[in-house]
C-alpha cells in the first residue's frame, strides 16, 4: 500500500482540494450573509419610503459600531471555546476612563484615546490571567469582572455621568471624513478589516483556533497555550476599550451606569454570524454579519412601530433560527 | 453446571466456566479481556458464535439487563457516582416506584445494611461514596454486583487498588460466593494471587483463547510463556539496527523522575540516535513518565539533564522548543483537532517558528512543507484541507507524525504510536522510526504491545508501579524477561526468580 500510487494523489489532489475547501467556506458566509439581505429586503416591502433609503442605511450602520466592535472581540474569546461577560460594562468603565483621561486629567484627546482602550487592554489581561494561570472557568472568571467594572464604573465616576466638552472627541464618532459616512462606521470598518487579519492571517487567529478545537491537544502539540489565551483575552479587552470610546463619543458622554446587556448582543452577533460556541471556528466576517443582522432588525422593527418587547421576542427567535441552521448545515457536512 | 462454548470475541475465543470454580483470566494488554467482558455483558455483540448460560443461548441487552440475568461484572474502573451513598449506588436504577418518586433514604439503607449483614461487610449504608477509600468502594461495587443474585460474577483486575488485608477479605467473599451452582472469572496480572484464588487459567493472547489448565501445579513462568506466545515469533534480535554503541552521546537523563500518584521513582538514558523502548502493564506509569518529563504533569522529584544541562520543562511548549515532541496515545482525545483539516493539524507545531514572520503565518510555506511530509509519509487524504476527522486512524497517526516531523525535533516520543490503526500503517510507521533513528534522532516508543517494543528498541526499559523495574538490552529482551519483569509483585524476588 506504500507505493507511490498512494502518493501521487496527495499532491496531485491538493490544488482542487484546495479550492472546493475554499468554496465551502463562502458558501457558508454566502448563507449568512443572504439571510442578512432576506430581512433587508422584507423590511424595504413592508416600508418602501423609510427603510430603505441611504439616510437610514447609514443609521443602521451607525447603531451597529458599538455591539459591532464588541463582538469583534469577542470572536476571538469565542473561538478559544471562552466567553467574555465583561465586556459590556467593561465598555462603560473604558468610557468612564477615557472621561477621567480626558475631561478631569486634561489629558490631549488622541493620548486620552489610546490610553482609554489600553485600559481595556488591561481589563482583559486580568481576565486573561483568571482564565489562563489561575484556570478559573471563563464565564465565572469574565462574569466577576462584569460585576467589578460596573461597580469600578461607577465609584471612579462618582456614579455621574462624565461630559467631554473638545468637540474633536465626538468627532471621532459623528464627524464625516467621507461625506455622509459618519467616522465612528469608518472606525468600525477598519477594526474588522484587522480582526480579519489578526483571525486568518496571524499566529494569534490560528493558536485560538487550536485552542478552542482541542486544547490539551494543542497543549501537547507544544502551542504555549496560557500565553495565547492572556494574549486572545487581551486583544478582546482592546476592542472593548475601542467601543467605550465610540460609545461615548457619539453621546458626548461617559455613562457609568450603561453597559450591563451589551456582552449578550455581542455574543448573540457571533452567535448568529457562525463562530461555534464550542470554539475552533471563528469568523470575524460572520461576526460582522451577525451585527448587522442585529441592527436591521431592531431598525426595521421600530420603523414598523413594533414595541420593544416584541422586538426583544423576534430576536431571541432569530439567534435559534440561526444556529440551528448552522447545526444543520454542519451536520450535513459530516455526512458528506 | 453452565457452559459458555464458542464465543468469538476478537477472532476466536473459547471460555467455559464450571458451576463452583473460580476461572483465572489472563492476557497481555490488549489480549482481548476487556472485549470478551464487554460482550458477555451486551455493550459489544459477538459477530460470530454465542455464550450458552445455564444451557440456553443468552441474550443480552446491557448491563443492567446482563446483571438481572446474573451476570454481575465489576469493572477495573469503579463505577460509582460519587456523591450518592452507598445503598444509593448499590439500589441505583432499581429503586421501587415510590423510592424514585420519593426519596425514602430510611428504607434504602435498610435493605442495604442487610445485604452487607448477609455478605459479612463492614460498610456504612449512608456513607457518601465519595468519601470511602478505594478499597471500601471496591466492597460497594462488589456488594452491588452481589445484590442481584449473581450467579456469575465477572472481576476485571479487582485488586488493583487493594492492599494485602483487603485482598483477603476480597478472596474470603470470594470463596463464600462460590456454590456447587455459581461462578467467578477473575481477571488479574498478579500471578501470587491467582495461584491463591483460582481453580483453573485459561491463557488468551491476541483475541484468542491459548491454553487452559488447572492452576494447581502450574507456575508463573508456565503462564507467561503461554501470554506472550511462542519467543522466536516475536524475538528481540536480528530485525532492527541494533548498533547502537555506548559511546553514542547521551541526549537525556533522567533520574529519580516523581509525579504522583502514577511515577515514582524512574530513571534513564536516551542516547543519541537510539530508540528507547518502554514496556510495561496498563498504569505502570509509562505515559505519566514522558508527559512529566515534558512538563505537561507536574514534578515532586527528580532532575532531566538534556545534552548534559539541567532542564526543567514546565510545559510541553518549553519542551518543544528545546527539541523534545511528544505524540500522546489517545490520539482523539490529546493528539487532534478532530473538527480542523489536515493542513492545520499538521502545521500546528512548527507554526510558531519556522510558519511565521512578523507574527504573520506563512500559508504557502506551511502548505508546500506540510505537503510535501504528507507526500513522504504515504498520508492518503484526497486533499490537505479535508477535516482529518474524514481519515483513516493510520493516517490520522501520520499526519500527527508529520507534525513533529515538520518541526524537526531531536527527541521523539511517541506513545503507542500504532494503536488501533491498520497492518500496512502499522508496518511503515516502524521503517519511519528505525530511519528516524538512522539518522541520529533519539527515540523513546511507548507501546503496551510488545513485539512493536522488541522489534523496535535498542534497549528496553520496563516499568511496574511507578518504577523501572529493569533494562534490558536487546539482545536480552525477550516477551518472557519483559513480562516478568512487569508484572513481578516484588521486584527483588523477581530477579531472583530471573536468575
Amino acid at each position: 500500500m506504500s507505493t507511490a500510487a498512494t502518493d501521487a494523489p496527495t499532491s496531485e489532489a491538493a490544488a482542487p482540494g484546495r479550492s472546493r475547501g475554499a468554496r465551502r467556506v463562502r458558501i457558508q458566509q454566502l448563507l449568512a450573509a443572504g439571510t442578512l439581505v432576506l430581512i433587508f429586503i422584507a423590511f424595504s416591502i413592508a416600508s418602501p419610503t423609510i427603510f430603505p433609503t441611504w439616510g437610514n442605511i447609514v443609521t443602521i450602520l451607525y447603531s451597529t459600531v458599538v455591539i459591532g466592535l464588541l463582538a469583534l472581540g469577542a470572536t476571538f474569546v469565542i473561538t478559544t471555546a471562552g466567553i467574555d461577560l465583561s465586556v459590556g460594562t467593561g465598555m462603560a468603565l473604558c468610557a468612564v476612563m477615557s472621561g477621567m483621561f480626558i475631561v478631569n486629567w486634561g489629558v490631549p484627546v488622541p493620548i486620552g484615546i489610546v490610553l482609554a482602550i489600553l485600559f481595556g487592554g488591561f481589563v482583559g489581561l486580568v481576565n486573561g490571567f483568571n482564565v489562563a494561570i489561575l484556570d478559573l472557568p471563563p464565564f465565572i472568571a469574565t462574569l466577576a469582572m462584569m460585576m467589578v467594572a460596573s461597580g469600578l464604573a461607577l465609584v471612579i465616576s462618582g456614579a455621574a455621568p462624565i461630559y467631554f466638552e473638545d468637540g474633536s472627541y465626538m468627532g471621532f464618532s459623528t464627524g464625516m471624513l467621507i461625506p455622509s459616512i459618519p467616522n465612528a462606521v469608518l472606525v468600525l470598518l477598519v477594526a474588522a478589516v484587522i480582526a480579519a487579519i489578526l483571525m486568518s492571517r496571524t499566529l494569534l487567529g490560528r493558536y485560538a483556533t487550536a485552542i478552542g478545537s482541542n486544547r490539551e491537544a494543542a497543549d501537547l502539540a507544544g502551542v504555549d497555550v496560557k500565553k495565547w489565551l492572556i494574549i486572545v483575552y487581551v486583544v478582546g479587552g482592546l476592542f472593548t476599550g475601542l467601543a467605550g470610546v465610540m460609545i461615548s463619543a457619539r453621546l458626548g458622554s461617559a455613562q457609568p451606569a450603561t453597559g450591563m446587556g451589551y456582552e449578550l448582543d455581542a455574543i448573540a452577533a457571533v452567535v448568529i454570524g457562525g463562530t461555534s460556541l464550542a470554539g475552533g471556528r471563528g469568523t470575524v466576517f460572520g461576526t460582522m454579519i451577525g451585527a448587522l443582522i442585529i441592527s436591521v432588525l431592531t431598525n426595521g422593527l421600530q420603523i414598523l412601530s413594533i414595541p420593544q418587547e416584541w422586538q426583544d421576542v423576534l430576536l431571541g427567535a432569530v439567534i435559534l433560527v440561526a444556529v440551528y441552521i448552522d447545526r444543520l448545515r454542519r451536520r450535513s457536512e459530516h455526512t458528506a | 453446571m453452565k457452559t459458555f462454548p464458542g464465543v468469538r470475541a476478537l477472532s476466536e475465543m473459547d471460555l467455559e466456566l464450571h458451576g463452583g470454580e473460580v476461572l483465572a483470566l489472563v492476557g497481555e494488554n490488549g489480549a482481548g479481556k476487556s472485549t470478551l467482558m464487554k460482550v458477555l455483558t451486551g455493550v459489544h455483540h459477538p459477530d460470530a458464535g454465542e455464550f450458552r448460560y445455564l444451557g440456553r443461548p443468552l441474550r443480552v441487552s446491557g448491563p443492567m439487563d446482563a446483571a438481572q440475568q446474573g451476570l454481575a461484572i465489576i469493572h477495573q474502573e469503579l463505577n460509582l457516582i460519587p456523591s450518592l451513598t452507598v445503598a444509593q449506588n448499590i439500589y441505583l436504577g432499581r429503586e421501587d416506584l415510590a423510592a424514585r418518586l420519593l426519596t425514602r433514604p430510611r428504607q434504602l439503607e435498610a435493605r442495604a445494611q442487610s445485604l452487607f449483614d448477609e455478605l459479612g461487610m463492614d460498610l456504612d449504608p449512608s456513607a457518601r461514596a465519595e468519601d470511602l477509600p478505594v478499597a471500601q468502594q471496591q466492597m460497594v461495587e462488589i456488594a452491588k454486583a452481589l445484590s442481584f443474585d449473581a450467579r456469575v460474577l465477572i472481576m476485571d483486575e479487582p485488586t488493583a487498588a487493594l492492599n494485602e488485608s483487603e485482598v483477603e477479605t476480597l478472596h474470603a467473599l470470594i470463596r463464600d460466593f462460590v456454590t456447587e451452582r455459581t461462578g467467578v472469572v477473575y481477571i488479574s496480572h498478579r500471578m501470587e494471587e491467582l495461584r491463591r484464588i483460582a481453580d483453573r487459567v485459561q491463557v488468551i493472547r491476541d483475541g484468542e483463547f491459548v491454553d487452559d489448565f488447572p492452576m494447581a501445579g502450574a507456575s508463573m513462568d508456565d503462564v507467561v510463556t503461554k501470554m506472550v506466545g511462542r519467543p522466536v515469533e516475536t524475538g528481540g534480535s536480528g530485525s532492527g539496527p541494533r548498533d547502537v554503541r555506548e559511546d553514542r552521546e547521551v541526549i537525556l537523563s533522567v533520574e529519580h523522575l516523581r509525579s504522583r500518584p502514577l511515577v515514582e521513582d524512574v530513571s534513564f538514558d536516551l542516547r543519541e540516535g537510539e530508540i528507547l523502548g518502554f514496556a510495561g502493564l496498563m498504569g505502570a506509569g509509562r505515559s505519566e513518565t514522558a508527559r512529566a518529563l515534558i512538563g505537561s504533569l507536574p514534578r515532586q522529584g527528580g532532575s532531566v539533564r538534556y545534552r548534559g544541562r539541567p532542564v526543567s520543562w514546565r510545559s510541553p511548549a518549553q519542551a518543544a522548543r528545546a527539541g523534545i515532541g511528544y505524540l500522546p496515545e489517545d490520539r482523539k482525545r490529546l493528539g487532534l483537532m478532530l473538527e480542523a483539516s489536515v493542513l492545520r493539524n499538521m502545521e500546528l507545531s512548527s507554526l510558531g517558528e519556522r510558519f511565521q514572520r512578523g507574527g504573520f503565518v506563512r500559508d504557502g510555506a506551511a502548505r508546500a512543507a506540510a505537503e510535501e511530509k504528507a507526500g513522504a509519509l504515504h498520508v492518503r487524504t484526497p486533499h490537505l484541507d479535508q477535516p482529518i476527522k474524514n481519515l483513516s486512524g493510520g493516517n490520522q497517526q501520520k499526519a500527527v507524525i508529520g507534525r513533529w516531523l515538520l518541526k524537526d525535533c531531536d527527541v521523539l516520543i511517541f506513545d503507542e504510536p500504532t494503536r488501533g490503526i491498520d497492518v500496512g500503517a502499522k508496518e511503515e510507521i516502524h521503517t519511519l522510526l528505525e530511519d528516524l533513528a538512522a539518522q541520529g534522532r533519539s527515540i523513546i516508543v511507548i507501546s503496551s504491545e510488545l513485539p512493536e517494543v522488541l522489534r523496535l528498541a535498542h534497549r528496553v526499559v520496563v516499568m511496574n508501579q511507578g518504577r523501572v523495574s529493569g533494562v534490558l538490552e536487546a539482545a536480552e529482551a525477550d516477551p518472557e524477561s519483559v513480562m516478568r519483569l512487569a508484572t513481578a509483585e516484588d521486584l527483588t524476588t523477581t530477579t531472583e526468580g530471573h536468575r
